[in-house]
Parts: structure tokens; sequence; C-alpha cells
């Protein structure tokens, strides 16, 4: 595997090492490295069944990888729950739309804020000033991030009620109201059309620059992967095959292999 | 007029079993159980409240709260050594544990307490409101009880659909896996559903026994199981669907048991719940779910 052609010493935003899972006998993900840093795009391909969605339950915690490890900001995520995984920083939105559908807009991305919000139980049975004071600022910021989505208009509509390419638009929202350092998409642009596809790579673009975070993500669409990561890499059969800047992905005679067939 | 009393008498038994209805629906609606150990909970509130006022002389008002601590403390144990344990287990295991912890808990108060009856005192000064002339009479009791459901509905429903804990048990009730990836502490919100229905269960036996003045070890059983019909008859998961299904139900016990029979009164009830349940499996209010293949 050729190492990336910058040395960098800053440390990246997230460092998998060897990262591996087995479920039985079958080995999903095998020797997977990945490093992402700041303002970053970094795009995950690869033919259907290839470990992707795996990869992206690996570093949420959702499965426990079998080897290899994961570090975040420089902090070793190992051990971590799914909760303090998201705590410590990453966030994820779904393949599958999973947005609570009877839940409003608004309350959807409050949600997300769980993790900021500090209060105990006590404080909200007996609705202290501090209790007061975290439930108005997390609907402040709620509606904050709203407004970047354009979807303020919608924040007390159930997000089942909103059409799909605003509900997937939710769904980022709702991920960056947790505060992540890294972002994963898990096929954001999955049933869009070409002008929504169009919008939300400039949404992803703007995510990058306005709130300065990493993103991985995970997508079939070509034009939009080749169009917004700085860079690629591609799995197949779980292992990495090539890893790269989007030309040379595009040039290289293995991935064309696995993607056309011999 | 009689049939206006009646009326009053039925909403104030159906206050108390939507009070323990909220117990089995919000716990089922977040952690997807039915909490078998709900009526016997109920039991040990009101075993808690009759010691208070009787052994410690403390007035009405501090050993409802008294109950009310203790019966949150046991439901949070109780979820905490039995159920969540098996948070990965099969939903029979749940339900077997759950039955194994409501005999627990029956056992336990007869071994301590023993079997007999002890006679509840009474928490109002009893007599009725006289209406229209003496025409309708309204025990104060009814009304109580009435005022409390109420009470405690608008609070559920506001701290449901306003505060953010309420917001992430919505979100747990939908989706625990998206829940857990969006940072929320869905252990956490668990606990604190079984805390809050433990709460209701306490006041809950309070009313119950003011009306029925009795306590014994399995006192528990029939209200918990009235209350569970009540829940399912609303649609299980539904918090204004335990509301109507508790009021509902006690409406159609006295109704029975004033107009066709007092020993069939029960068979009744059931029979109802057979008949809505087969014209609408979900409930009177619960959503139709689509399983997730």
């Amino acid at each position: 595997m050729r190492e990336e052609m910058k040395t960098d010493n800053r440390i990246p935003v997230l460092e998998a090492e060897d990262l591996g899972i087995d479920f039985g006998g079958l080995t999903a993900v095998n020797n997977l490295s990945l490093k992402i840093y700041d303002n970053e795009i970094v795009g995950l391909i690869g033919p259907n069944g290839a470990g992707k969605t795996t990869v992206f339950n690996l570093l949420t915690k959702v499965y426990e990888p079998t080897r290899g490890t994961i570090k975040l900001c420089g902090q070793d995520i190992g051990k971590m729950t799914t909760v303090e995984v998201n705590k410590a920083g990453i966030a994820r939105t779904f393949q599958n739309i999973r947005l609570f559908m009877n839940l409003s807009v608004l309350d959807n991305v409050i949600t997300g804020m769980h993790n900021t919000v500090v209060y105990g139980l006590t404080d909200s049975l007996f609705r202290t000033k501090k209790f007061r004071e975290s439930e108005k600022l997390a609907e402040e910021k709620a509606r904050e991030i709203l407004r970047i989505f354009e979807l303020e208009d919608k924040a007390d509509v159930p997000a089942g009620s909103l059409p799909y390419g605003e509900q997937r638009r939710l769904e980022i929202a709702r991920a960056l109201a947790t505060e992540p350092k890294l972002l994963l998409l898990d096929e954001p642009a999955a049933g869009m059309n070409p002008q929504e596809t169009e919008e939300l790579m400039k949404t992803i673009r703007f995510i990058k620059e306005h709130f300065g975070i990493a993103i991985l993500l995970i997508e079939h669409d070509m034009k939009l992967v080749m169009g917004i990561c700085e860079r690629i890499t591609v799995l197949n059969y779980g292992a990495m095959l090539a890893s790269g800047t989007p030309a040379e992905i595009q040039a290289n005679p293995q991935v064309i292999k696995a993607y056309l067939g011999e | 007029m009689a049939l206006l009393s009646y009326l009053i008498s039925g909403l104030g038994l159906g206050s108390v079993y939507a009070i323990i209805a909220l117990g089995y629906t919000m716990v089922y609606g977040i952690a997807k159980m039915l909490n078998f150990a709900h009526g016997d909970v109920i039991m040990i509130g009101a075993y808690a409240a009759f010691f208070a006022m009787t052994r410690f002389g403390l007035p009405v008002l501090l050993s409802v709260l008294l109950s009310m601590v203790v019966c949150t403390v046991l439901g949070v144990v109780i979820e905490r050594l039995a159920y969540k344990p098996l948070r990965q287990a099969s939903n029979l295991s749940v339900l077997i544990t759950a039955i194994g912890v409501s005999y627990l808990l029956q056992n336990g108060a007869q071994l301590l307490w023993s079997s007999s009856t002890k006679v509840f005192p009474s928490i109002l000064a009893g007599g009725s409101l006289q209406l229209f002339g003496g025409k309708l009479s309204v025990s104060w009791l009814s009304i109580l009880t009435i005022l409390v459901c109420i009470a405690v509905m608008v609070c559920l429903t506001l701290f449901v659909n306003k505060t953010l804990t309420g917001k992430a048990m919505r979100a747990c009730a939908e989706d625990k896996g998206a829940a857990l990836l969006m940072g929320i502490n869905v252990d956490r919100i668990i606990s604190i559903t079984f805390a809050i229905g433990s709460g209701l269960a306490a006041i809950a036996a309070v009313l119950f026994c003011a009306a029925y003045p009795s306590v014994y070890p399995t006192l528990g059983s029939m209200p918990g199981i009235k209350a569970f019909t009540a829940a399912v008859f609303g649609g299980i998961g539904s918090i204004p669907g335990a509301f109507l299904g508790g009021l509902l139900l006690g409406i159609i016990e006295t109704l029975a048991k004033a107009y066709i029979s007092t020993q069939l009164a029960d068979a009744i009830v059931f029979a109802v719940l057979i008949i809505v349940l087969l014209i609408k499996p979900s409930g009177l209010l619960g959503r139709k779910i689509s399983e997730k293949v």
C-alpha cells in the first residue's frame, strides 16, 4: 500500500490502524488503515458488500473491532462505548435514513445535543434555572443549525413528513448538533436526483468550511466522490485495495478491475 | 342521575387504572418489555404508605411522598438488577424474569408482613359532594382521584414533549440504535422511565387503597392486570392511549357492575378488550407498526 505523498506532522483527527473484524469465520474488514485530518473530506468507496458500512460501525463502536486500533485526535477510543465515542467527537448519518420520524424537525436536532447539554434529572424535575437555561440554549442552537440547512421553516413539522432530500439534510444537521470532530456520511446522495446531489455537494463543502471538521463519506455517486473528496480509499472484499487522490484512484488498474470485472 | 353518578365513580376507578397503565405503557414504549412486576410495585407502595401513616404517624401527603421514593428506588433497582443484564436477551427471557420478580415481591411481602390483610387508614374525611339538591352525590375521593390523574397526565405530557430528557425518551422509543449514535445514554433513559413509572405506581397505590382499604401481599395483581389491559386497550406504548384506556376500562367495569352483574364485571371488561383487539389489534390509539425486515 502506498504511503501518503505529503508527510504530515499534525495529529490526525482519525487514525485507524490495521482495523479488522470477523463475524464467525467471515472476515468482513481486514487490515484497514485510515488517516483523516482536520478540514479534509475523504471518500470510502468500493463495490457492494465491500464492508464500507461495517467500517462506520467499527468507528462508532456499534461493532467491537477484532483487531487494530482507532484513535480520535490521538486519543484511543478502543475501550469506549457508542455513546462515549459520540461524546469524544464522531457523529454519523445512515444509509437508510434513521431520523426520529415522530419527533419534530427541531426536536430531532435537539436530541443530538444530549452529550453537550448538561443538567441532571433533578434539575429537570424541579425546573431549576440551570435546566431552563440549558433548554433554551439547546433550542436556540438547534434553530441556528436548521437555518444553516435551510430547514427553519419546517422546524415544527414531524421529521417523517419531510420530502426525502430534506430528510437527508436533517440527518446531517442532527449529526452536526452533537458537535463532532469527525462526521461520517453513509451514502448521503443515495436516491437523490442530479440537482439534489449538486446541492448536497455544496452543503458538504460548506460544512467543511464552516465547521472545519473532518468528513469521511461512503458514496456510490462517482461524480460526487471525485468532485469533493481530497483523498479516496477503496475497499474490496473487506480489504484496502487502493488509497490516493481522485486522479490516482481513477487511473488505478486494480480499482478499475474491481469495479468492472475482468 | 344514577347513570351520571356511576359514570363519575367509573372515571375515578379508571383514573387509578390510567395512572398504573402509564407505567406499563412507558416501559413498553422505551424498553420494549412488559414489566409484569409493575402491579407488585403498587403493592409495595401501598405497604410503604400504610406503615408511614400507621407506624410512623406521618401525615397523608408526606406518606405519599415517602411511598413514591420507595417505589422509585425499587423500580430502578429492579431494572438494574433483573432486566438490564438481559438487554441483549430475547423478549421471552425478559418476560419470564418479570414474572419471577413479581412472585419474588409477593412472597417477600408475605414473609415480611404476613399474608393477613391490614386495614388502610382513610386519607380523606369521607363524605360526598351533593349536587342537584342531593339528587347526585359524588364522593370526594372520586373527585380527588380524577384531579390527580389529570394533573399526572398534564405533567407527563409536558415532560415528554417539552424537556430534553422527554425528547430523548421519545427518540429511544423510536430507534434505540440511532439514539445511541446521537449520544443519548439509552441505559439512563430506561432507568428514568422505570423511575417515573414506579413513582406513579405509588400514587396509584394510595388512591386505590383509599377506595378499597385493605393491604395484602397480592393486592397489586388485579389492578396490575387491569391496568395492563387498559394499556393494551388504549394502544400500548402510547401515553394518551393509557389515559383513555384506563378511563374507559374503569367506566365499563363500573357500569357492568351496576347494570349487569357484579360477578361478571371482570369477565365483561376482558371481553371488551378481546373485541377491541379483534377489530383494532394495535389498540385504540396505537400506531400500526410495520416491522423492519
